[in-house]
């Protein structure tokens, strides 16, 4: 078997990157979103504005950040406040995309980073919310980036850390969440999915490529809607890889 | 107004506002000099059982000197508002910590902290209570502004509101659902800052964090500073100026006091050491090893200062970009 010209995480950066449009805002969290956001910079989106939960605004990402609050995330930006100025900024309806991950998601994209079992008698403490909530919360569309398998993607999350489409059409704003707002992709190791728009449901647009359909309902804990036509994503090209090798993450942090 | 759910975490802290307001009249407002070793500003105003905040969090501009310090005299059964990484590990590694009003803690790139995993899957800690990121922050906010809660649109709808001690009512405008978050005032904030003068008057470069909001929101303050200036300095910036000196009970020159975490524009992080605290931290006997080493084993911040080493942390100074880089 040949060997694959790039890694899992190399992957998750280069298409959640893509994901990425010029000129519009993002709410970025540590890890696989600081490397995707840099590299969208270094590639197709050079007026990306970044937002970082502790204060940094449209940072300039020439080298990676390790933490949300570090000074990279402030690096030639335009304004560094608080964490209040920037939930509340999400909250007036002002960030277009949100970046998450967790432990678990459910087929509404609900997401668990809180514990595995029981709340007062956990299995595993995990660290909880963060910011994953606020942005879950109040941005327009949030993309989670997971890995793919039955562990990750169940039917029911152990603990609804940060909301998805809940429990289904309307669920939301039932429960006074802002209209329009809520998940809108996720990327993961084997696929790209998205939402069902009439029953909110996780649907898979895009298998990785060189994964076959098969193997992505295999990894998955909960029935996917599987639309007519479903897409192949492209791999990481050779200047993506360089770009994301060479200049994003020179030190090999992440990749 | 109407209540339609009712977080099952149990409220910590009930915000008493009329009691914060008759402190907040007690308190000095003569400019007098408040400059203290970390050891006397945590002996006076820590006790144990206090309901105490940190900010930034553990990485970065983190007030580590006087978390040491914490664990140094042993203050336990203490109540905290976590969002933290190194400071809340090493209260937690100490099994100083009773409760939590928790929304993360974490060791960030380098995973699940394994200090809280020990801790509150045995139970030693008690109580966690949820909350979102902002969430934390505008209970801040909220005792900050003197009034008992303010509404929010975040944490709706899921298990991070049930375990929480925040209730949905009808907001009695609109008629829609609104998350309540009620104020959290602290016995004790303690924030690392980049200067202040002798009484407390404080400036921070770079973000803010959710400093102004916790220092308001503090019956008692204690402010390290990587460097003392003279008042006359503050008053030539006094739009610079995020915590003004009568909220302040201590001022502790700290230099290096965010290591191993990083301050903007005057050192970096210290990967070296904060890689050693993760490692350790994997087991008790690690963790209990690392304290012994770093904390106990050291008299105050300045042996611990030389334990790290001059040349080290002059490298973390040298790391630095200029602020035109």
């Amino acid at each position: 078997m040949m060997e694959s010209p790039y890694n899992a995480t190399e992957l998750l950066i280069c298409t959640a990157a893509r994901l990425m449009e010029d000129n519009t805002t993002a709410f970025i969290g540590t890890g696989i979103p600081m490397l995707a956001a840099s590299l969208a910079q270094k590639m197709h989106a050079p007026n990306l504005v970044t937002i970082f939960e502790f204060g940094g605004t449209g940072a300039i990402l020439e080298s990676l950040p390790l933490a949300v609050g570090e000074r990279r995330t402030f690096h030639r930006a335009v304004a560094a406040s608080g964490i209040c100025d920037i939930i509340e900024t999400a909250q007036r309806g002002f960030v277009e995309y949100g970046f998450l991950g967790g432990a678990q998601i459910d087929p509404y994209g609900n997401l668990n980073s809180t514990v595995i079992g029981d709340h007062s008698h956990p299995k595993v403490r995990l660290p909880g919310s963060g910011g994953g909530n606020d942005v879950g919360s109040h941005c327009w569309r949030t993309i989670a980036i997971m890995r793919h398998d039955r562990r990750r993607f169940v039917e029911k999350v152990d603990f609804i850390t940060t909301p998805g489409y809940l429990t289904g059409p309307g669920a939301r704003e039932a429960a006074g969440l802002p209209p329009g707002t809520g998940p809108y992709r996720v990327v993961t190791t084997l696929a790209v999915l998205g939402y069902d728009e009439d029953t909110k449901r996780m649907k898979l647009l895009a298998t990785q490529p060189g994964v076959s359909v098969e193997e992505v309902l295999e990894n998955t804990g909960f029935e996917l809607l599987l639309p007519e036509r479903i897409e192949q994503s492209q791999p990481p090209t050779e200047e993506e890889l360089r770009i994301l090798r060479d200049e994003v993450d020179h030190d090999r942090l992440y990749i | 107004m109407e209540i339609l759910e009712e977080g099952l975490g149990e409220l910590i802290r009930p915000p008493d506002l009329n009691a914060f307001r008759e402190a907040n009249r007690a308190k000095p407002k003569a400019m007098v000099d408040k400059r203290m070793s970390e050891a006397e500003a945590v002996q006076r105003f820590i006790h144990p059982g206090d309901y105490i905040g940190t900010e930034l969090y553990g990485t970065v501009r983190c007030p580590m000197s006087l978390v040491n310090e914490i664990v140094r005299q042993g203050i336990g059964d203490l109540r905290v508002a976590g969002q933290g990484v190194l400071e809340l590990d090493m209260l937690l590694a100490a099994s100083l910590v009773k409760a939590l009003d928790i929304t993360y803690i974490g060791l960030e790139v380098y995973g699940v902290s394994n200090c809280l995993r020990r801790e509150v899957e045995s139970g030693r800690v008690e109580t966690c209570v949820e909350w979102s990121n902002a969430g934390i922050a505008w209970r801040f906010k909220a005792a900050a502004m003197g009034v008992p809660f303010i509404p929010v649109r975040s944490m709706l709808g899921t298990d991070t509101l049930k375990y929480s001690a925040a209730k949905v009512a009808r907001d009695p405008f609109t008629g829609d659902p609104v998350c309540l978050i009620p104020a959290l005032i602290l016995d004790v904030g303690l924030i690392h800052v980049h200067r202040a003068d002798k009484y407390g008057n404080a400036q921070i470069d770079g973000i803010s964090g959710f400093s102004a909001e916790l220092a308001r929101a503090s019956k008692r303050l204690i402010i390290s500073a990587e460097e003392i200036i003279p008042n006359e300095e503050i008053r030539k910036r006094p739009q610079d100026t995020i915590i003004p000196y009568y909220l302040v009970d201590a001022v502790v020159e700290a230099p290096f006091g965010s290591h191993p975490g990083e301050m903007c524009y005057v050192y970096e992080r210290d990967e070296e050491q904060i890689k050693e605290w993760v490692e350790a931290s994997k087991t008790p006997e690690g963790a209990q090893a690392y304290l012994d080493k770093y904390i106990y084993g050291v008299h105050d911040h300045h042996e611990y200062l030389d334990r790290i080493g001059k040349e080290r942390l002059e490298r973390l100074r040298a790391m630095v970009p200029g602020r035109d880089a």
